[in-house]
């Protein structure tokens, strides 16, 4: 049984639809890219996957015992007030939250993963900094350091590489590659076809309005929807 | 300051000096707590609208000339807390309506019932007290100090035990609930806390500036430190020391305990904001 599936999910706010048709499965150990334009309704099935949103129709099953403390997130924005105090560290180990269950405290393992994952992502030397004053590259790399705390068994990324030099891009490529291999499933939203296409094992493009394709990479290449998408990305693939 | 000293520690003797001194600081160490969670979830608003629900409820308590108010006060701020910190998540606009009328409508109709069923002849100290509690926290009874004690204590247990989920949830709602932390469940205690703290809080400062008392702390303590654990240590060391400043001027000189000690609240966050200034200078 399929980690997540969806059958004809409709996505969208307030009774108007975004996205219909949405028909998918992301198995154990599948890296599922999510392709398409800007607005297509990308960040909302991320949001809907995890539940924070509920779907206008159809639905989200989860299999293959799934449960929620085993998700890591990384979301596209993360609104966070101003003058928020809160230290580089103290975000990163929010994200060994779900492992505590009912205990008050992080315990030293937890505190060392936090730790392992601010130096995978290099943001060891900023951990008493005050997040709030950071640059945007920073935070992205801090909030990707806290989805790796929080994930078990998959980890969905809204764009993980928003804002990340070249050099911190392919290392993050490099890491997910290896969590994939380790047996994580990765569900990623990305802009950069390139990338998806080398990395990934599954495509969803989604066109406007509805899915224009779901299926393996091979497949995808193959198809009409891929070729145009790969043309206009410059042949990096 | 002799005579001071002298004329403080005659004072201490008292027992009723000695009980206020006790809940003042307990109070004002909750309050700090929670203070910095609600300004950080943008809910100040809301803390000074179940005092204004505190109010009312002890207005009617008063009418039915309950022994113990408590019974009737509690529930019912707990209540509108859980009501109103629920309206406040997804819905801004409605959660700012609904706080607004829930405030001014509790303290309308607490002053009309007070009005219509009072029997007493000094109506308007009683309001006065009732909001600015000008002198409740000297006048507790041993019982009364006790459920303050316990209630305190049980605050500070919660937020211990929530620390790390109150910071979480509070940081980052989206990413808690989509991890497996359940966010609705630490709003809910959260609300819970808040509601008994300000009911409390009554007794020490009075309705209406009760909010200081939870802001201003939180607010110094920004001021200068930039992690949670810093902030909320700060704001706890804050709140106690103005608290008691506070109550030992106001015994000494005779003024009102409660502005007081948000005069003193204020005089240490102007203290802060000049620190704040000088540390991003240097
Ligand atoms: N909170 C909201 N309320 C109403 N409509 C929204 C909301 N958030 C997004 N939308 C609309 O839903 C559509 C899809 O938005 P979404 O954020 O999912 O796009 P996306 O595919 O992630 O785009 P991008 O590539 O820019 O991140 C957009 O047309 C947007 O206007
Ligand atoms: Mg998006």
């Amino acid at each position: 049984m399929p980690q997540l599936s969806c059958q004809d999910l409709t996505l969208g706010y307030e009774g108007k639809a975004v996205a219909s048709g949405l028909s998918f499965t992301v198995g154990a150990g599948d890296y599922l890219c999510i392709v398409g334009e800007n607005g297509c309704g990308k960040s909302t099935l991320v949001k809907t996957l995890l539940r924070l949103k509920a779907p206008m129709a159809g639905q989200v099953v989860v299999g293959d015992g799934l449960r929620p403390g085993e998700i890591g997130y990384l979301p596209q924005q993360t609104v966070v007030q101003k003058d928020f105090p809160a230290s580089v560290r103290e975000v990163v180990r929010s994200g060994c939250l779900n492992r505590c269950g009912l205990r008050p405290f992080y315990n030293r393992a937890e505190k060392q993963m936090a730790e392992e994952n601010m130096d995978r992502l290099g943001v060891s030397s900023l951990a008493k900094r005050c997040y709030r004053e950071l640059s945007g590259g920073q935070q992205q790399r801090v909030l990707l350091a806290r989805a790796l705390c929080a994930t078990r068994k998959i980890l969905l990324l809204d764009e993980p590489t928003a804002g990340l030099d070249p050099k911190v891009t392919a290392e993050l490529y490099a890491l997910i590659g290896r969590l994939n291999d380790e047996g994580i499933t990765i569900v990623m939203i990305s802009h950069d076809v390139g990338a998806s296409v080398r990395y990934a094992s599954h495509i969803l493009h989604i066109g406007k309005g509805s899915a224009l394709f779901f299926g393996t990479k091979a497949a995808y290449l193959e198809s009409e929807a891929g070729r145009a998408y790969a043309d206009v990305g410059g042949g990096q693939a | 300051m002799m005579e001071v000293a002298d004329k403080l520690f005659l004072y201490l003797e008292y027992p009723f000096v000695r009980y206020a001194l006790i809940v003042g600081v307990l109070i004002a160490l909750c309050s700090s707590l929670l203070g910095v969670t609600l300004v950080l979830k943008r809910f100040s608003l809301i803390g000074s609208g179940l005092s204004h629900v505190a109010f009312g409820a002890t207005a009617v308590a008063a009418a039915m000339s309950l022994t113990n108010n408590y019974v009737l006060v509690l529930p019912v701020t707990i209540a509108c807390a859980v009501l109103l910190l629920r309206t406040g998540q997804n819905t801004k606009i409605k959660g700012d309506a609904a706080v607004a009328m829930i405030s001014v409508g509790a303290l309308a109709i607490g002053y009309l019932i007070m009005n219509v069923f009072s029997e007493s002849a000094n109506l308007s100290g009683d309001v006065c007290a009732t909001l600015f509690g000008s002198t409740s926290i000297l006048t507790l009874t041993v019982a009364e100090v006790w459920l303050s004690v316990a209630l305190s204590i049980l605050v500070i247990a919660v937020f211990l035990l929530f620390y790390h989920k109150i910071f979480a949830v509070t940081f980052d709602e989206d990413f808690s609930t989509a991890t497996g932390v359940r966010a609705q469940v630490y709003n809910l205690v959260f609300a819970v806390a808040i509601a008994v703290i300000i009911v409390l809080a009554m007794n020490l400062v009075g309705a209406l500036l009760i909010s200081a008392l939870v802001i201003f702390p939180a607010l110094s303590a920004m001021r200068v430190f930039k992690s949670f654990r810093a902030v909320t240590v700060c704001s706890v060391v804050v709140s106690v020391v103005c608290a008691v400043l506070g109550l030992l001027v106001s015994i000494v000189a005779g003024t009102p305990v409660g502005s007081t000690i948000v005069a003193v609240d204020i005089g240490g966050f102007a203290l802060f904001s000049v620190a704040g200034l000088i540390a991003r200078r240097l």
